[in-house]
């Protein structure tokens, strides 16, 4: 084989080409591969708070055998719980959507999708991996710590987080939470130093910016967000580690009496780590939502063999959103004891964002018009991915009006909401992801029947379970709740919690239909052509799966935009990335 | 073959969009008792009502797109020009612009100004409600109109609030737990602090909702309207008995509230 | 129409960044940039904690200027030794390079070893992260935090600043390795400019 520009050369020994690898691809399905190992990690979490939900109070003897400390008696005790949803909540956003999306398809995707041979700085690519890696093992191994895992949420709000005495989760639990997060960050940070690097600096010959599939589009803008957001976040985190460890009071107040003695700190005030916790928060959901937007975005024309409507819109919406997301984060604390007209400020900038959002969906909707559908399982899942993000999406005018918000503030309203957006959407996004790059990652087409079989439970089920969760939240239900049997007036919403739980069942099970069919497709799945299906992006022209190092010795050249399908004149219905003006029109 | 799919789909997305509907028409907010509680409720319906419309043609829509477009082999229209795309971005932009900021500024902005931005009237009864793990403690100024002195120095197993026995001015305090006893239709002003962390004052049924946080005194009103017991819930995540932090508000006739007042101060 | 459309943009030749410079200076740039904003946050948190506090300490009755002057001038003066270091490895001159390089670490190390004078007598007269004889305890926390991130910072730069020597001095490094070290070297120096303001001077 010649010598390849880069000097790139194919790693010989096993070690070297799939554990520690340098090769975005390998890279991209070890972050997939984490993810949903993750994801079985959070998802089990969250059947047990399910579990809980549905029979509170009754024993679980496997529980108990699993976790003596937290399920004493075989029955679960309420600091249990909180370790349950505070780690699935902590698992699922950072270490399965972020993963798998940001990790997993950015990784696999930017190189591939604008031409380049890999990564720019390849090396930090692999260290960005295996900083997770032990990221993951931390927040798993916390539940073995005294004390149990964290307990105070994903947003780790003190004095809950920072005070050992307050919750049995705040004396190691806390501080493994913090160092996980520490090394999440910094994988983050490396990895979205070489996205937007590549984005801006490695694009083949015509690949300009407007020339980029939208995906890559909502990775780049994710990424600079991310850069952006997260270190404020991590100079919080590192604080927080001084306020729990040695004696300061960033974030603790006077007067402050835990079992029966009074602290000494003084100085300090809560809402700040919540102000800087949301300047991340906040634009973190962004970063998870934009690649499955993106993703859908991009399966649309291939499905409906029509270029997608609103290219440029779409982009300038993207920025919109990008910006608008880093200034609206006090939408999560209306009703946290901030300024009241601070909180206006707030409310009037967050719902700014449903316009460029609300574009973003209809430009969606707006692509099917005039189109020839197809219906394999990535454009099913699509679809689904659309109907989230339309019903999603109303759930945040309610939540971002200052005024609905007092009462559905820290409601399950809320945990329907962002199960939507940041569940629904993304995971829907991300397995129509997965069945449709599945070929190139692999060289095999998924199986269809089955994947048929998991999106016709999956989004169902999705729906219709977080859906309700808006509706208990409008009664009035309180999140983060061990048990509802306390309050009469939330007996008649709480009573709805067994179906949503047996629903969330349903849910979980059929995922595992989908991990067999990855496993096994992966293996003894069809054989798949190069471009399976008739796409004109710049991966479709690689061989399935793709070499080490992309494309041999000549880097492809872009001569059109990549939703060049049915071209008029053109001989086949898609006119790939590389087809010169002689060979078809360009349109765009 | 896709003519079969884009029509189950189809009818999967339009019953989905008449689902939430339907269920977003039923009653969810538990029985209102505030005054203000009727503002949070009209930004709410409003919402409801716009957004259940906007959901029920958005499913509509696309579910009639995945039925009709599947049902052909060529495509019928290929590409729109930049000022076809703006100008349907121009209507959706302004529509749900009309929707969330004409929503929050004409119908949930001065309802929140009215809530948060306006000082409570003169007539207002003053509860100071202190938090702790896991429990409401309740102090009313006696007679005398002024609380005594309380110190988190003092705090002990005794003497929850800290108070400070040498003030005069909190010899005739009441002190309760977990209870709050009002008067019908008459001002509460409720200064909010905590001991240890952070707690959620939430009364579900008078659409009140504030944090309290340590180091932090937080003021704020609302009328209680209609007589009963309500439940207090906790809404901010403070520890494992979070989820059994139960208050009860129990709003009373004038009468009643004198009554239960001597009994309280007598007893 | 079609052609028109397709000269409308400018061609993309491939390659080189929009802004003509290599990914790895547009890497250490967006990395000055996050790194900037931890200490942003930092900074902030400061910011917003001393104007809280009623009782923060009045900086003339701890602080030494002169000494401190002396500090940033050292640390200024390493910039700027830098920057030759950087001039003359473009010129290829390696000598210069060499030392140049090695004022720079001189002038680094002189910086840190000047820190730790302070910090001993700042811990002499009693302040800790916990509390501090002046007033609010926060000032402890703020200070030793801030200035030891900035440090470690320092810290860092020195390692970076040896390894680059070495390599220079061995032959292997090119120009752009050199002044991606001389980038990361002005940023720590820049970020000292904003802390000696805003502990020292305000
Ligand atoms: C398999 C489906 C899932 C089920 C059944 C489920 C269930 C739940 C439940 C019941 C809660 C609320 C616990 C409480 O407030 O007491 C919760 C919280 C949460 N979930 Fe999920 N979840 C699922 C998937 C996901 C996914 C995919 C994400 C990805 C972003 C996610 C993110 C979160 C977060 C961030 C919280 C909040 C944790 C907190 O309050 O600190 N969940 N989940
Ligand atoms: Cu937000
Ligand atoms: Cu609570």
């Amino acid at each position: 084989m010649a010598e390849l520009a880069h000097g790139v050369h194919r790693p010989r020994s096993f070690i070297a080409r799939y554990v520690f690898s340098t090769d975005h691809k390998v890279i991209g399905i070890q972050y997939m591969i984490t993810a949903m190992f993750m994801a079985i990690a959070g998802g089990a979490l969250a059947m047990i708070v399910r579990m809980q939900l549905a029979w509170p109070g009754e024993k679980w003897r496997l529980l108990g055998k699993m976790f003596p400390d937290g399920v004493e008696g075989d029955i679960m005790k309420p600091e249990f719980y909180l370790s349950l949803m505070t780690m699935h909540g902590t698992i699922m956003i950072f270490f399965v959507v972020s993963l798998a999306l940001i990790g997993g398809f950015g990784n696999f995707l930017i190189p591939l999708q604008i031409g380049a041979r890999d990564m720019a700085f390849p090396f930090l690519n692999m260290l960005s991996f295996w900083t997770i890696v032990p990221a993951c093992l931390i927040m798993l191994g916390s539940f073995a710590v005294e004390g149990g895992a964290a307990q105070a949420g994903w947003t780790a709000y003190p004095p809950l987080s920072a005070v050992g005495a307050a919750v049995p989760g705040s004396q190691w639990g806390q501080t493994l939470w913090i160092l996980g997060m520490a090394l999440f960050i910094a994988s983050f940070t490396m990895g979205g130093l070489n996205f937007v690097c590549t984005i801006l600096d490695q694009r083949t010959k015509g690949m300009s910016l407007m020339r980029m599939p939208i995906t890559i589009w909502t990775l780049f803008i994710s990424s600079a967000i991310g850069l952006l957001a997260f270190p404020p976040l991590l100079a919080a985190a590192i604080l927080l580690l001084f306020d729990r460890h040695f004696g300061t009071s960033f974030f603790l107040p006077s007067g402050l009496y835990f079992g029966n003695g009074l602290l000494p700190n003084s100085g300090g005030t809560p809402l700040l780590w919540q102000h800087l916790f949301w300047f991340l928060g906040h634009p973190e959901v962004y970063v998870l939502i934009l690649p499955a937007l993106g993703i859908t975005l991009d399966m649309l024309p291939v499905f409906s063999r029509k270029p997608v409507f609103g290219y440029r819109l779409t982009v300038y919406c993207l920025y919109a959103i990008a910006a608008l997301s880093m200034i609206v984060w006090g939408h999560h604390m209306y009703v946290s004891g901030m300024s009241p007209y601070i909180g206006e400020f707030f409310a009037i900038g967050t719902l700014s964002i449903t316009v460029p959002s609300a574009i973003i969906g209809v430009n969606m909707i707006a692509s099917l018009w005039g189109g020839s559908l197809r219906f394999p399982t990535p454009m099913l899942f699509t679809i689904g991915t659309i109907i989230m993000f339309g019903t999603g999406g109303f759930g945040g005018i309610f939540l971002g009006n200052a005024t609905s918000d007092i009462q559905l503030h820290d409601t399950y309203f809320v945990v329907g909401h962002f199960h939507l957006m940041i569940g629904g959407v993304t995971l829907m996004a991300a397995f129509a992801g997965v069945y449709y790059w599945f070929p190139k990652m692999f060289g095999r087409m998924m199986n269809e029947t089955l994947g048929k079989l998991h999106f016709w439970v999956t989004m169902p089920a999705f729906y219709v379970l977080f859906l309700a969760q808006h509706f208990q939240g409008l009664g009035g239900m309180p999140r983060r709740y061990f048990d509802f049997d306390k309050f009469e007036y939330l007996q008649k919403v709480a009573a709805a919690n067994l179906h949503v739980s047996l629903t969330a069942f349903v849910l979980g099970a059929v995922q595992f239909v989908f991990l067999f069919n990855f496993f096994w497709s992966a293996f003894k799945g069809a054989r798949s052509v190069k471009n399976p299906w008739c796409a004109t992006t710049l991966e479709w022209t690689e061989a399935s799966p793709a070499p080490h190092g992309n494309w041999g010795e000549q880097l492809p050249e872009v001569h059109r935009w990549p939703y060049d399908y049915s071209v008029p004149g053109a001989a086949e219905d898609f006119t790939p990335q590389t087809a010169p003006a002689t060979v078809a029109p360009v349109t765009f | 073959m896709e003519r079969r799919s884009g029509l189950i789909l189809a009818i999967v997305i339009w019953l989905i969009g008449a689902g939430v509907v339907m269920m977003g028409a039923r009653t969810w907010l538990p029985p209102l008792a505030s005054e203000h509680g009727a503002g949070i409720d009209a930004m709410i319906n409003f919402t409801m009502t716009a957004t259940g419309g906007l959901i029920l043609l958005g499913h509509i829509v696309l579910g009639l797109f995945v039925w009709k477009f599947s049902r052909q082999d060529k495509i019928t229209f290929r590409l729109a020009g930049p000022r076809m795309e703006r100008r349907w971005s121009l209507a959706v932009a302004l529509l749900v612009a009309a929707i969330a900021e004409g929503g929050v500024l004409v119908i949930g902005l001065p309802v929140w100004a009215k809530v948060y931005d306006t000082a409570s009237p003169a007539n207002a009864l003053i509860i100071e409600v202190t938090t702790e793990q896991f429990a409401w403690n309740v102090r009313y100024a006696g007679p005398d109109g002024v609380f005594g002195r309380a110190d988190p120095k003092r705090y002990s197993l005794d003497n929850v609030l800290g108070q400070d026995p040498d003030d005069p001015a909190g010899r005739d305090d009441i002190v309760d737990l977990n209870m709050i006893h009002v008067e019908v239709n008459r001002p509460v002003l409720i200064r909010l602090r905590s001991k240890d962390v952070l707690h959620g004052f939430f009364l579900p049924h008078l659409r009140v909702k504030q944090d309290s946080v340590p180091g932090m005194k937080i003021d704020f009103w609302f009328v209680p309207n209609k007589t009963g017991s309500f439940e207090l819930a906790c809404a901010e995540l403070c520890g494992l008995g979070h989820y059994e932090m139960r208050g009860v508000l129990v709003v009373m006739t004038p009468d009643e509230f004198r009554k239960w007042k001597e009994e309280k101060r007598n007893g | 129409m079609e052609a028109a459309i397709e000269t409308r943009e400018a061609y993309w030749e491939g390659g080189r960044g929009p802004f003509g410079i290599g990914w790895s200076k547009l890497m250490m740039w967006l990395f000055i940039v996050t790194d900037g904003l931890v200490f942003a946050g930092f900074l902030a948190i400061y910011g917003f904690l001393r104007i809280a506090s009623p009782n923060w300490p009045d900086r003339s009755h701890i602080f030494h200027l002169d000494f401190i002057a002396l500090m940033t001038f050292t640390l200024i003066t390493s910039s700027a030794t830098m920057a030759t270091a950087v001039g003359a490895a473009r010129k290829g001159d390696r000598k210069t390079v060499g030392r140049f390089l090695a004022l720079t670490i001189v002038g680094g190390a002189a910086f840190l070893g000047m820190q730790a004078y302070e910090w001993s007598s700042l811990i002499r007269a009693g302040a800790t992260l916990e509390a501090n004889p002046w007033g609010a305890p926060l000032f402890g926390a703020c200070f030793f935090i801030i200035t030891g991130f900035h440090g470690s910072h320092v810290l860092s730069g020195l390692i970076v600043l040896a390894i680059t020597m070495a390599r220079s001095a061995a032959g292997k490094s090119r120009p752009a390795g050199i002044e991606l070290a001389g980038l990361y070297w002005h940023f720590v120096d820049l970020v000292w400019v904003f802390v000696f303001t805003l502990f020292y001077l305000i």
